[in-house]
């Protein structure tokens, strides 16, 4: 059995010469749900780019087997269905049926399971009574269940969340995070919000300044107070 | 995540980038228009004066071939100026036929015609140099020194602050695109739709990005107006210009008006 994600010794730079990345390493086992917490500028949102290919950098990334090199993108962006923190990049399209069709229509796949995928995915979302509705007219919580749905239609190996819970009044919060408990899928979200990380996400890996700086259960790495301080993280009550 | 490569300012430590803004300002104004002044067919002058801008790039430290490569934006405007070739009236030195047409090339209107590639030529690589050698910020301030109408001035600094964000956001907007352009498991069928269908969404791209520049605008002006913004932009008086700068810009000056005068003289 595979891991579902494995990064090796990633290093990477920005072009005005930013270091991002310093050599993190990470494994994701399939079906695990694994929270990415530390303070801005981390490289949280940097690592999860790596994983289908938006950017690349020295070192080894493996998706569900596969290696993330060129010829391999397109598939990999199938596998992983990645969520942007804000919904208002992901919903580009006129409706809300357009957007979560996109990624099926752009596979190439028969109209009729197109159809079939984006109603699937509404319903995943509880949404199917939007579909036709305009993205841009929607709450902020409405929009976040939409752009999960618009990858659901892809149906990915691994969700990548960044930031999911940003943004959200606390119905809305709630809601999604029921939602993501749902989810059967190998999920890995990049997050400040520490009372989801330990209601959800069994797994907890703390980033700092490029590396990773701590990896194990949640349970345990929440009760270490000093090294949550020392990374700019707050223990939740 | 943030656009840098439109930023044509390029950080070095030379006279030319020390020097005041607004001194850079007025003097490649003021060569810019020597150079559009001058006459065509005045090729010693021309010489000259690109002799001038050459030496503002060598002293500026930013590389010669730097700012020719830049100065290449002229082309698309030495295109249009293509026409003179055959419209200025004078001796055919070549006739071209196409069917019933005939268009002679005219030994005047080929000299206009380098001329004018010279001279736009030259004017952009001033125009280069006086962007890369001066932070944005401080052009601003040389424009509202010497009285470019305010408006005027603060639309160049929104547009110039805000163009930085809108790029930012078309590029968020593409790789959520990118992130979901995938291959299905099956090889056999054909990725990535129809060219319509590409087009729509690319439209849909374009289209929340006009949408979104609007709604940030009306935020943007309602943060101002919370501040108590009126139309006016005020700002703080800039410090008077040092003995040394006036000495610069007066005999930059008094050099352009030298050539001009001696170009309408001999090669008029």
């Amino acid at each position: 059995m595979h891991h579902s994600i494995e990064v090796m010794n990633l290093s990477y730079s920005y072009p005005d010469g930013h270091q991002a990345l310093r050599g993190v390493s990470l494994n994701i086992q399939p079906g695990e749900k694994v929270a990415l917490v530390g303070p801005n500028g981390a490289g949280k949102s940097t690592l999860i780019l790596h994983l289908n290919g938006i950017l690349a950098g020295q070192g080894e990334v493996r998706v569900c087997g596969m290696e993330a090199r060129k010829e391999n993108f397109s598939r990999l962006r199938a596998m992983i269905g990645m969520v942007f923190q804000s919904p208002e990049d992901q919903l580009f399209s006129p409706t809300v049926y357009d957007d979560v069709a996109f990624g099926p229509l752009y596979q190439g796949l028969p109209p009729d399971e197109v159809r079939c995928r984006v109603e699937e995915a509404l319903a995943a979302v509880r949404m199917s009574d939007y579909a036709s509705r305009v993205s841009h007219h929607l709450s902020m919580g409405e929009k976040k269940r939409i752009a999960i749905a618009t990858v659901l239609s892809m149906q990915p190996e691994v969700l990548v969340l960044d930031e999911p819970t940003a943004g959200l009044d606390p119905r809305s919060r709630r809601s999604l995070i029921r939602l993501l408990d749902e989810l059967p899928m190998t999920m890995l979200a990049s997050t400040h919000d520490m009372l989801m990380v330990r209601e959800l996400f069994p797994r907890m890996v703390i980033m700092d300044e490029g590396r990773v700086v701590a990896d194990g259960l949640t349970a345990e790495l929440m009760q270490d107070v000093a090294l949550l301080e020392a990374h700019g993280l707050e223990r939740p009550f | 995540m943030h656009v840098h490569f439109l930023d044509p300012y390029r950080p070095r430590r030379s006279p030319v980038h020390s020097l005041d803004g607004r001194v850079k300002l007025v003097l490649a104004l003021a060569f810019i228009f020597s150079v559009a002044l001058t006459p065509s067919g005045a090729w010693p002058v021309y010489i000259l004066l690109f002799s001038l801008v050459l030496c503002a790039e060598v002293i500026s430290d930013l590389g010669v071939r730097y700012v020719l490569k830049r100065s290449l934006l002229a082309f698309p405007f030495v295109l249009a100026a293509l026409p003179v070739i055959f419209t200025t009236s004078g001796a055919a030195a070549l006739e071209l036929t196409l069917g019933p047409w005939t268009l002679a090339i005219t030994q005047p209107g080929l000299e206009r015609f380098l001329s004018i590639a010279c001279k736009s030529w030259i004017s952009v690589q001033a125009a280069v140099v006086l962007a890369a050698s001066t932070p944005f910020p401080d052009l601003l301030a040389a424009m509202r020194a010497i009285h470019v109408p305010r408006l005027l001035v603060a639309i160049f600094s929104l547009m110039w602050r805000y163009l930085f964000v809108l790029v930012d956001e078309a590029l968020r907007l593409m790789r959520a695109r990118a992130a979901r352009s995938a291959r299905s498991a099956d090889p056999a069928l054909k990725v990535g739709g129809s060219l319509a269908w590409r087009a729509r969404v690319a439209g849909g791209i374009a289209g929340s990005l006009f949408l979104r520049a609007i709604e940030r605008s009306d935020r943007i002006y309602m943060a101002m107006v919370s501040r108590g913004y009126d139309g006016e932009v005020r700002l703080m008086p800039s410090p008077g210009l040092r003995p040394v700068h006036w000495a610069i810009l007066l005999s930059g000056l008094a050099v352009l008006a030298f050539l001009l005068l001696a170009a309408y003289l001999f090669w008029a």
